[in-house]
Formats: structure tokens, sequence, C-alpha cells
């Protein structure tokens, strides 16, 4: 059993079980006044000062949510509502939580511009410029992208935006860990991660959003999280989260390098089975644990079925409600063939990836691709019979 | 054998995988997702690809401890099924969508894919009896007459068929329904789909009409050759159809009228009394034959997936099945299927099926 599919959830580490394990024992409510409530409090608080010291952030600049889809709306919502402003900016390789967001703006009224990517999915600094103008309540451009692991210039991307004094958020739900982030240098007003992909729990996420950003609620209620984001605050997932990001930025560094000389193992190993093998995104300028394939003439449903009877498991890229692959809107937007876009795969490493999945996967991956390109010419062959007129 | 169950999300389809495991077959499970809008829910109990039946078939699967994946067919289904029906009706004929998917996506599309994949069989929840004898398929009426599938299935190739497997029909509906509740399922009580799957409201006139050229013409009588009225194109009959012809007050003798024939290329419709609209000779093309037909051969033909059986003399001339009744039939309609069936105590037997080109 080889589980490749860390970029969609990775296991939780071991500690932030235990921390997690322990506080939901406990009980207060940390809006509450007494001693049980006041217990529950130092526990957010520490866990907000944790991350905000991992991530480079001021302890208030950290706001809990559910989850990463949900930093996402806020921050492409509230932040569009507060402005007064008409226009966005997004990147047209947006996880579908930013993406279908900023289209159900559109919907509303909201003028949206699409900012185009290079074939590896790049975003550039100049084309955020050259579509700025003082009309623009935000842009919104994900760190690394979260199919085909390329890493964006948000630096130079807040810098642009940061000139115009137009908020900049990006989610970096699959950075933090990967590579280095730090809030106050990337210049961005507002950032998006996530407990799950971290080693921390589900449904529990952080919007990092800077001091001065005004960003209008999508939940009323109690009035936690700066009036941003009412609602209890959920104390055992809020502890096991500080302790999953303290340990992976720390252990960031040495993990990256590991991880990706593990991807360049992965992928030279399938490649001397399936030599056409086209690796997609930015060869070098990527997410160590992500390596994002195309095998062509092969359906990416019959790989993954092939492999999954095989112990291993790995990603088609977006998966829509029904459960039906579709092809990739990251890839179409890199300019890729839909037959190809079809035919990819996505291998994600993480912190519990050993040589041995690699080894795995290299002694299936030749008779599975085989396997599914007489599949995939089957699908393409027409009908034996004549349709009538 | 390694078996792929298409499972629906219906009760007959779960059944049937389940049945396929406990006859120690390894078995994966595929929903396959037909429509080009897949994110519909199902209103009522129409519809065999809505979110909802992925997950009923997804719950089914988990139950009997198979893996379970959703396939995209949705390309293949609207170019072959969809749009083989839309062209169907505007040349004026009558097609039957469910015999077209079982020919083209399940037993085509999905079994090619299979069996490429590694897979032996598909096994569906259709209810019909297969048995292979003397390495030839042999596919017989279902036990349950009245859930009877032979009909759409009968224009499956024996190399179609030797790949198939139909679980189900030995068993009456009843006691799948029984058997599923027995077994746990959650769609033991879901109500059977009907009409066509990619109509959701059953309205094929408005369905038609969106899809096709719709070319206005006459309503004639076909005795007299007087024009009755006009129409807005053939797509909105269907041969024995009697109610809303539009037509201001019966016949002459007062005998309700009924449509005997479509013309697409005149855009006429052809009206008549009831004994015009009887069929006693039909001529099929394409045939599908499941044994030797050398000179005539007596048997029941079928015109309808329910319904529509007469005794017959059927015969194979120059590639065509000419099928002979012995009694009439109504509602016989270009492009429908026949299917002939040798009587047999141990299910009626499949001989082969064909599509109707002509009746007289």
């Amino acid at each position: 059993m080889a589980y490749l599919d860390h970029a969609a959830t990775t296991p939780m580490h071991p500690q932030a079980v235990a921390a997690m394990t322990e506080a939901l024992s406990t009980t207060g409510n940390a809006s509450s006044l007494h001693t049980s409530g006041r217990r529950a409090r130092r526990a957010i608080e520490e866990a907000r000062e944790n991350i905000a010291d991992a991530l480079g952030a001021r302890p208030s600049e950290v706001l809990f949510t559910g989850g990463g889809t949900e930093s996402d709306n806020l921050a492409v919502k509230g932040i569009y509502w507060a402005s007064g402003k008409r226009r966005v900016l997004a990147s047209a390789v947006e996880h579908h939580a930013v993406l279908d967001a900023v289209e159900w703006l559109e919907q509303q009224g909201a003028d949206v511009t699409w900012l185009e990517t290079d074939s590896c999915g790049r975003v550039s600094a100049e084309s955020v410029a050259e579509a700025l103008d003082d009309d623009v309540a935000l842009v919104t451009t994900m760190w690394a992208n979260n199919e085909v692991g390329t890493i964006n210039p948000v630096h130079d991307i807040a810098r642009v935006c940061a000139a115009r004094g137009v908020p900049f958020h990006t989610d970096a739900v699959q950075a933090v860990g990967a590579v280095p982030v730090h809030f106050a240098d990337s210049g961005a007003s507002a950032l998006t991660m996530t407990g799950h992909k971290v080693g921390g729990p589900y449904g529990i996420g952080v919007l990092l959003l800077a001091r001065d950003v005004k960003c209008t609620p999508l939940l009323h209620g109690g009035g936690q999280e700066r009036d941003v984001r009412s609602g209890t605050l959920d104390v055992p997932s809020i502890v096991g989260l500080a302790r999953a990001v303290r340990i992976s930025v720390e252990e960031q560094a040495s993990r990256a390098a590991e991880l990706a000389a593990l991807r360049d193992e992965l992928i030279a190993a399938v490649r001397a089975v399936v030599p056409d093998v086209i690796v997609n995104g930015d060869p070098a300028d990527r997410l160590p644990g992500n390596a994002h394939l195309t095998f062509p003439g092969c359906e990416g449903d019959s790989l993954l079925m092939l492999l999954d009877a095989r112990g291993i498991e790995c990603s088609t890229g977006s998966a829509c409600t029904a459960g039906v692959a579709q092809p990739s809107h990251v890839l179409l937007a890199m300019g890729v063939e839909p037959a190809l876009a079809r035919g990819s795969l996505r291998f994600s490493l993480g912190h519990t990836s050993t040589r041995a999945d690699v080894a795995e996967l290299a002694s299936v991956i030749g008779p599975v691709v085989e396997r599914a390109r007489t599949a995939g010419l089957a699908g393409m062959r027409r009908s034996r019979k004549v349709v009538k007129q | 054998m390694k078996v792929l169950a298409a499972m629906s999300g219906g009760v007959d389809s779960a059944v049937a995988a389940a049945r396929a495991v406990e006859a120690g077959h390894d078995v994966t499970g595929v929903h396959l997702a037909l429509s080009a809008k897949p994110g519909t829910l199902r209103t009522g109990a129409r519809g065999c690809c809505t979110i909802e039946d992925s997950h009923d078939a997804r719950r089914a699967a988990d139950l009997m401890g198979i893996p379970f994946y959703v396939w995209d067919f949705a390309e293949r289904f609207t170019e072959e099924v969809v749009e083989d029906f839309v062209a169907e009706y505007a040349a004026g004929r009558t097609p039957n969508p469910c015999l077209r998917c079982n020919e083209r996506i399940k037993f085509e599309a999905l079994l090619d894919k299979a069996i490429a994949l590694g897979f032996d069989a598909v096994c569906t929840g259709h209810y019909a009896r297969l048995e292979m004898v003397d390495g030839r398929p042999e596919l017989r009426r279902a036990v349950d007459l009245g859930k009877d599938q032979s009909y759409v299935l009968a224009s499956l190739t024996a190399e179609q068929l030797s790949h198939a497997m139909f679980p189900l029909g030995d068993t009456t509906k009843e006691l799948v329904r029984v058997e599923a509740a027995e077994r746990g399922l959650s769609v033991a009580k879901k109500p059977d789909s009907h009409d066509i799957c990619f109509i959701p409201d059953g309205d094929t006139q408005k369905f038609l009409a969106g899809r096709m050229e719709t070319k206005p013409g006459l309503l004639i009588d076909d005795a007299t050759g007087a024009v009755l009225g006009r129409h807005a194109g053939v797509h909105e009959f269907t041969v024995g159809q009697r109610k809303g012809l539009g037509i201001d007050g019966p016949a002459p003798d007062g005998r309700p009228r009924y449509v005997l024939a479509l013309e697409p290329v005149s855009g006429n419709v052809r009206v008549g009394s009831v004994e015009k609209l009887a069929v006693s000779g039909i001529s099929a093309s394409d045939p599908i034959t499941h044994v030797v037909l050398d000179g005539p051969v007596e048997c029941v033909a079928q015109v309808r997936a329910h319904g529509g059986t007469a005794p017959a003399v059927a015969e194979l001339v120059d590639g065509v099945l000419q099928v002979s009744l012995r009694e009439p039939l109504k509602g016989v309609a270009p492009g429908q299927a026949v299917a002939i069936y040798r009587e047999d105590a141990a299910g009626d037997l499949v001989l082969a099926s064909a599509t109707i080109d002509a009746t007289s």
C-alpha cells in the first residue's frame, strides 16, 4: 500500500493527535468568563500565538475558520464586499474555493478579470500590474498550485498590489509546510491555510488577515475572531492545528529537501518505464512533494482504478460532486489539450512518504500504463453500426 | 472472474452486483455518468444519472465492500444515444434509446473498456436469462415476464453477450426487492425508473423540438388524400397515436383516427382507421442472429419493450429479416426493433433481433 495523495490530505502528526485528544476531554467555551472558559481561551490564544509565530504574522491577524474553503470564501467575498469597488482579479488556475467564489461574485455584478498563466500555470506580476486600476477591490492568486505544484511569484504580485493600495489574497493551502511562508514578508493582505494539509485535523483552517484590511463577515453571530468570523471556537481542533503548523514549519526545510529528492526519484522511475510521460508544471520552481504527470493515450480514471487495485493511491486532479473526473481547469488554462488533460495523474508526497512507496509505484506503473492505453484506444473506437439517417 | 458491475443506483443493479460478489467473483462497481449536466438532483423517481443515483450506487457498493468508481460516459452517451434518438425521430422513425444504450454504451463503450482493463465480464441488473451453451450464449426471457428485458438485449452480438452477466433473470422483481431489504441495501424501496433517462420531465415532444429542425406539415387522410389539418412537425407524432392529433371533428364514419405513417421528407402525417394500423408483415435490417436461421422459422415476434407480441414466421432473406405475423400487431413503426423468440418452457429463447424498416 502506497499513499501518494498527500496534497488531498496528509496523515495527522502523532503529536497533533495527542494534543487534540487531550483537549477533547476538557470542557470550556472560550467566550465564557469562568475558570473553564478562561482555560479554553488560554489554549486558543496560545495556539494563535504559535501559528502567528510560525507563519510570520501577528496573533491578531490569525482568524480561525472552518477550513480552506471557508477562508478563501471569506477573503474573496468579504474583502470585495467591504471595498465598495467593482473589480476582482483572479488567476484562472485557482482552487475551486476561490474560482467558484469569484464566479459567484461575477454573477452578482462584479467585474472579473481572469489572469492568464504561462504553460507552467504561473501568474506573472506584470500581468497583475497591467490589469490593476483604482477600481480593483481584490487580487487573488494562489501561492502554489494544488494540481501541478507550480509556485507563483507571490512576493512580486503583493508588491505590485501594495503599490496601488489594492488588497492581495493568496491561497497558501498547499504552500504552508512545503515552502517557506512568512506572511509579513510576503506582503500579502490575506492568506488562506488549512489544518489537514499540514498534519492537523480536518475542519479547521486559518485566514491570516492583515490588521488594516476591511473584511465583511460571511457568518454573523457572537462576534468572535475580530467580528469577522462568528462561531464558538473549536478548542481541540485549534490546539491540534497549532501543533501541526509548528511541526510542519519547523521541519519544512529538511522535509522539502527530502521530498524533492524522493519526488525526483519517482519521476525518474516512472520515466524509465514510460518514456513519453509528461511532467506538468514548473520543472524546478514547484512544490517539493508534487509530481503531476500526463500519460498520453490513457484516461486518468483507468489509471487511477488500476493503481488503486494494486494498492497505490493518487489523484486524477479536480473531482466534481458526482465523482466524475473532468479534465482539469488548471491544465486547460495552461493550454494542455483536453485529451492529454484527461490522462493526467497527481502523485503527491508528504511527511510519511518513503522510498518504498516510490518503489511500489515503479514496480507497477509500466503494465498499468500499457493496460490503460489499450483501454484508451478501445474508448476511441467508434461504433460497429452506422446510424441510419 | 473479474467482473465490472454497472451500478445505476437502482435496486436491480445493486442486487445483481451483490449476487456477483456472493458467487465469488472479484467485483468492481462502476456508476456511469451519462448526463452532460451531472450536477442535478433528481426530481421524483425519474432519471438514472443524478447525484442521488450515483450516491445510492456508492452506498450499495460500500455495503458489499467492493471498490466503486464513477466513469464519465456523457460524451459517448450524447453522441450514440441522444443524438441517434433525435436523428431517428427526425427521419420519421421511432427509436428505442434503452436498446441503443445497451448496444453502444453498456455493452460496447463500457465493455470494451472493461475488457481492456482486465475484466472478464460486465454485470447488470437486467431481467433476462443468459447461459453459455457449447460456447454460445443463449438469451432467454426472464422468469418475471412483467419485467423481462430480453427485448432490449436481443440486439447484442454473441461476443457482447459472452461477456455479459445478468444475475436477476431467474428472480421476480418482488423477490429482488425482498432480497435487497434482507441485504440491508438502502435502495430496496427505491421506485423504479421509468421513461427515458435523458428526458426527466417525460416531455419527449418538447425535448425533440429544441434539438431538431422542425418542419410544419399536413395531416392527411390516408384513405381519401384529404388534408385534415396542419402540424408543427413529425416529431410530435408516433405511429399508432390517437390523441392530440388536432383534427376538428371525427371522420365521416364517426370513428377515431390514428397516425399510420410519418413522412419526414414531405413533412406529412398520414392518419386513418384502426384497421389500417394493423401490420402483418415486417421487414427489418441489420439483423443480429443468435441461432442459424436457414429457412422459415416458427416464432413469436415482439416489437416493443413490453407487450406487442404475436406468433409469426420469420426468415432471413438477403440479409433482411422478413417476419410474417399470424396475428396482426398495431403501432409498429420503422426504427423500432423486432425480436423473435422460440417458445420454450425453460424461457422463450431469443433467436434474432433487427431494426424495422418497413411494415405491410
